[in-house]
């Protein structure tokens, strides 16, 4: 009989456990952080940017307000790995076309060829629309600058094939400018990954 | 017992063999191909939109047979339609690649994804590697 109570209880606390509600992943917020004198904890955000895009608009940071947006570094003649970035990007790009609140932002840091009209005909050739997809270009300081921020790599190097070296990172950031997850755009598994990690942020900041 | 075991065996061995040298003529240009194309034209050889020219199912491999070993080594400046479509980005030689290299991803990317055109020989490449027109 004590058996037959023992396995009952460990059925039991089985069912239990299958319906305890499992705990929901929240995504961290990375970077560095201080603690004002008041005690709060300040998080890293994006700095003010101010960039122009393939229609020649300004974009800052108020062109994401209210959004989550994908960031990356590339530019056109790259013979390395930017296309499969790009190719993994599309595949963001179509999920969430038909959503306004997630946007992408590529950096070009071939700031002397990538001219907007450059960038233009190569986002027509890649067919996006510059609403949901902007290729911008800038002071060349300004764009090697905003990558550190981004925790991305963007340098200039005549050894690199195409003369620069840069990382094929995809970044995540949220309404408050905080860098929230990234991967790697050249794994098309780990951006499986990382869409699902857009899901959960856009739960997470969109909740009604 | 022991040699019907054997026998099995061996019969399952030759049968898996015999299965991945089909699926993979061109191994090492396969290699070849993931380490210098495959960024651009992708592991698939479905390249990218119309920045990007596909290899898989291309008719410019079969029209262009001839130019395609001066292609692989100097790359493309000119624009060229394939399948219908026009393509004018630059396209960067791979000057690096030796005369057998060229040769095995050839083969590979004629005879991949479906691919269905002549393989090429050494000394046909070594041949028209000599006439590229610069």
């Amino acid at each position: 009989m004590k058996n037959v109570c023992f396995v009952f209880f460990v059925l039991l606390g089985g069912l239990t456990a299958c319906f305890q509600a499992p705990e929901k992943r929240v995504l961290p917020i990375l970077g560095e952080r201080d603690i004002s004198p008041a005690g709060d904890t300040i998080y890293r955000e994006i700095p003010d940017f101010a960039f122009i895009d393939q229609d020649s608009q300004l974009v800052t940071n108020a062109t994401f307000d209210d959004k989550v947006y994908v960031v990356d570094f590339f530019f056109i003649h790259c013979p390395t790995i930017c296309p499969r970035v790009k190719k993994n990007g599309l595949r963001i790009y179509e999920k969430y076309k038909d959503d306004t609140r997630v946007v992408l932002l590529s950096h070009s840091i071939d700031t002397k060829n990538d001219t907007v009209a450059a960038l233009r005909r190569h986002a027509e050739k890649l067919g996006i629309e510059t609403q949901r997809w902007h290729l911008v270009t800038g002071e060349k300081d300004a764009i090697y600058g905003i990558a550190d921020d981004y925790f991305s790599v963007a340098t200039e190097n005549p050894d690199a094939p195409g003369g620069f070296d840069h990382s094929g990172r995809l970044i995540l950031v949220d309404k408050k400018r905080r860098v929230r997850s990234f991967c790697d755009g050249t794994d098309a598994k780990d951006v499986d990954r990382f869409m699902k990690d857009i899901d959960l942020l856009l739960e997470e900041q969109f909740r009604q | 017992m022991v040699f019907r075991q054997l026998l099995a065996t061996l019969l399952f061995l030759g049968t898996f063999t015999l299965v991945s040298c089909e699926n993979h003529p061109y191994r090492e240009g396969e290699r070849l191909y993931k380490a210098n194309c495959a960024n651009c034209h992708m592991d698939s050889g479905e390249g990218l939109g119309a920045l990007i020219p596909p290899l898989a199912g291309a008719d410019y491999l079969r029209l262009n047979r001839e130019k395609l070993p001066c292609v692989l080594r100097y790359g493309l400046q000119d624009t060229i339609v394939v399948n219908g479509k026009i393509y004018a980005e630059t396209m960067p030689g791979a000057t690096k690649l030796s005369e057998i290299h060229i040769t095995n991803i050839l083969n590979y990317v004629n005879t991949a994804w479906g691919n269905a055109n002549e393989p090429y020989r050494l000394d046909e490449v070594r041949m028209l590697l000599e006439n590229c027109a610069e």
